[in-house]
């Protein structure tokens, strides 16, 4: 019952969210410090979200893989799973959302020395490697061991990446907290109500699809059980 | 002192045949020599901006993926060997912690890995004339992205050997982990090669302890999960 809420909930907020952004929205940004035609900055409205639910994806695999080590118990790697392909798949809707606003902005689609890009194409592959390990092992007991040690380590590589690559320049737009040039200084009003609303609804949405590939591994489980146990 | 039993047993059988040391250092050479050419007779052009020839800024990153090519080789053979005739549940029963099977890996993949640069480097010096005004540096940067080299990369070789597709998995899975300690030992090596001061590489160089602490330490925690049954 309860998913049924929430999966009602997130209908609801992406089409509402879709609608503010595309229509109601003002542009997010003084036009004076836009690069390109201040329009494309609304993409800040879904990129952002997006973004961040990517991260708090992958800090998802890392928490419930070290519940896996620590407990034994299948739904960690169960949610584990889940999390990743969410995760995975919201880091290359943030890569390819970026490429798109940078062409409009930058005039490229990629920037190879800039901070962000490069942590988000890390942390992209990195949950590819780890989406990789678990194909390649059979065994549940031993691919959940396996691929719960590789996310405790893929999720520490992330902050040292980020950090190892901060001393290239930055190119990438800085709106929120403190800023080298000075450009960002928070947002309010109107503009913050609706960045909340995104951001809740793009959160409903990976919690969505997260409890939806929980349950179809459950699913997959139950199958498996009913054909070893009629031999098929 | 039981890690440097199982160093010394590793390194004593690779230097019965030296196979795999001889496989790296030829590796890490043709690797060098291969990109010396493919970047072709216009890279010696000499750029005044930034009073350098263009092949002097792109050989830190050829000498790194040298060394980080062979470095593989060395690593997949450290613990595939040990799954062919059950070593590995040999070293499992013998009482040691589990750990110390990882630090005595960490030891003798390192000693292989040293012995390879050392062989590697003076002829990459002398492939490209340079001049190093800094001796001492380079060999601490080198020495300390090696160490994050193989204490990620014991770890994810132990990873890997259980599975499947171990040969292509292993560099597939460690590239991503290594970029940081890539990205700070090719532009720390430039700034070594091209004659600078210790303290302009210390962001560098912090970066690159930082790594090789946490991830030894994350590696003492996590090892024993990656070769339990």
């Amino acid at each position: 019952m309860l998913k049924k809420i929430v999966y009602a909930m997130t209908a609801a907020l992406i089409l509402i969210s879709v609608y503010i952004d595309f229509f109601i929205a003002p542009v997010p940004i003084n036009p004076g410090q836009a690069a390109g035609d201040p329009n494309n900055f609304k993409i800040f409205y879904f990129h952002l979200p997006i973004a961040i639910s990517a991260y708090l994806s992958f800090f998802i695999v890392f928490i419930s893989s070290i519940l896996y080590l620590r407990k034994k118990e299948q739904k960690w790697d169960i949610v584990s799973l889940a999390a990743a392909e969410v995760g995975v798949v919201f880091a290359l809707l943030t890569l390819i959302t970026g490429s798109i606003w940078g062409r409009s902005a930058w005039n490229a689609y990629w920037v190879s020395w800039d901070v962000r890009l490069n942590t988000s194409l890390i942390l992209f592959l990195i949950y590819i490697s780890y989406l990789m390990i678990r194909q390649a092992v059979e065994e549940p007991e031993k691919r959940a061991r396996l691929s719960a040690v590789f996310g405790i380590i893929g999720f520490i590589s992330v902050p040292i990446s980020f950090l190892s690559v901060r001393f290239y320049s930055r190119m990438h737009p800085c709106v929120v907290g403190p800023c080298p040039s000075g450009e960002g200084g928070g947002i309010g009003g109107v503009v913050l109500y609706y960045l909340l609303a995104n951001f809740a609804a793009y959160f409903l949405l990976t919690a969505t699809l997260i409890l939806l590939k929980i349950d179809n591994e459950k699913l997959k489980e139950k199958v498996n059980d009913v054909k070893r146990n009629n031999n098929l | 002192m039981k890690f440097l039993q199982i160093a010394k047993k590793d390194l004593l059988a690779e230097f019965r045949t030296k196979q795999m040391l001889n496989s790296m250092v030829i590796f890490a050479l043709l690797v060098i020599v291969i990109f010396s050419f493919a970047f072709g007779n216009d890279a010696t052009i000499y750029i005044p901006n930034l009073k350098k020839k263009i092949i002097d800024i792109l050989a830190p990153g050829m000498l790194w993926i040298a060394f980080t090519f062979a470095g593989m080789l060395g690593l997949s053979r450290s613990f595939a060997g040990e799954k062919e005739e059950g070593c590995l549940d040999g070293l499992k029963l013998c009482p040691v912690d589990r750990s110390d099977i990882y630090n005595g890996k960490v030891l003798s993949n390192a000693v292989l890995m040293f012995l390879m640069e050392i062989a590697t480097l003076p002829i990459f010096i002398v492939l490209f004339s340079y001049d190093i005004k800094n001796l001492p540096g380079l060999i601490l940067v080198i020495i300390l992205g090696t160490f994050g080299f193989i204490f990620v990369g014991t770890l994810l070789s132990a990873l890997t050997v259980n599975t499947r597709t171990r040969e292509i998995l292993l560099p597939v899975i460690l590239f991503p982990v290594l970029i940081p300690v890539i990205l700070s030992a090719v532009t720390a090596t430039a700034t070594m090669l091209a004659n600078g001061d210790i303290s302009d590489i210390s962001g560098e160089l912090q970066i690159l302890a930082v790594y090789d602490i946490i991830f030894f330490v994350v590696a003492q925690m996590v090892f024993e999960y990656t070769i339990e049954d």
